[in-house]
């Protein structure tokens, strides 16, 4: 089957990026919405940093005294590199793991401030539902998402049991 | 660090039933939790980068998360535990720690 792709493997480490460029005006833009939040205390940001010990408040505090920072710092660097690329036709390993680390995080905002179950889209949704829209661009998002996932797997040594 | 929440329970109380008393020899374990969001897989993706395991030992992972609702990723002393749940909260699975068998 020959399928449509934005993302594709083209060789070792290094990946062809083909996006319209109105969808890359879609993803110049999402992100930027990101970094604001990975600022604030907005509820969906818990499934970004979920408590390490559930039944030890104290510990998780602990925890993420000593990491929170260091999860949001790396997350905005990855949007640094996603905004540096976000025209290029080709990137490389390090490039195409942003992308994915963002397009990820996108979908987890996305998908738990829609409050997606895994029953959500069994059910063909009406097509004036309010949330129609984000739903599309969830959808979408994984859609791009399973593509880097697949380009960027090919790439990974054959690892052990 | 481990023995804190020990040492600073007041010796008059008494375990209530029920509650293992955790062994501090015992291995830390990491677990990961089934999600609605995140994609199978992406999360064997992430089992095979940050792991090291191989392609089928971590799809094999991904589908006790997925069916099971949880599965066991790694263990070790505290310290490792908490670098690998760092490192799946950076790439977005919800992972927890538990203590013992």
């Amino acid at each position: 089957m020959d399928e449509e792709r934005f993302i594709r493997r083209r060789g070792a480490g290094s990946y062809a990026i083909d996006i319209p460029a109105s969808q890359r005006e879609l993803l110049r833009k999402l992100p930027l919405e990101l970094r604001s939040l990975l600022d604030s205390d907005h509820p969906s940001l818990l499934r970004l940093f979920p408590p390490a010990y559930p039944d030890d408040p104290e510990r998780s505090a602990e925890y993420d005294s000593m990491v929170r920072a260091q999860l949001v710092s790396s997350r905005k660097h990855a949007l640094d590199i996603l905004e540096k690329t976000i025209d290029a036709e080709q990137v490389d390993a390090e490039e195409l793991a942003a992308w994915l680390s963002v397009l990820n995080d996108l979908r987890l905002f996305l998908g738990t401030s829609l409050d997606v179950t895994e029953e959500t889209f069994d059910e063909p949704m009406p097509g004036d539902d309010p949330a129609g829209q984000a739903m599309a661009l969830y959808l979408y998002l994984g859609w791009l998402e399973e593509q880097a996932v697949e380009a960027l797997a090919a790439d990974l040594p054959e690892g052990s049991d | 660090m481990n023995a804190k929440a020990i040492s600073t329970a007041p010796l008059e109380v008494e375990e209530p039933a029920g509650v293992k008393v955790v062994n501090p020899d015992l291995p830390w374990m990491v677990i990961v939790w089934n999600d609605p969001i995140n994609l199978m897989s992406y999360v064997t993706f992430v089992f095979q980068k940050l792991f090291g395991y191989s392609r089928q030992k971590a799809h094999r992972l991904m589908l006790q998360v997925h069916n099971e609702g949880k599965a066991v990723v790694s263990s070790g002393p505290r310290e490792k535990a908490e670098f690998d749940t760092a490192r799946l909260h950076a790439h977005g699975l919800w992972a927890t720690m538990q203590h013992g068998g």
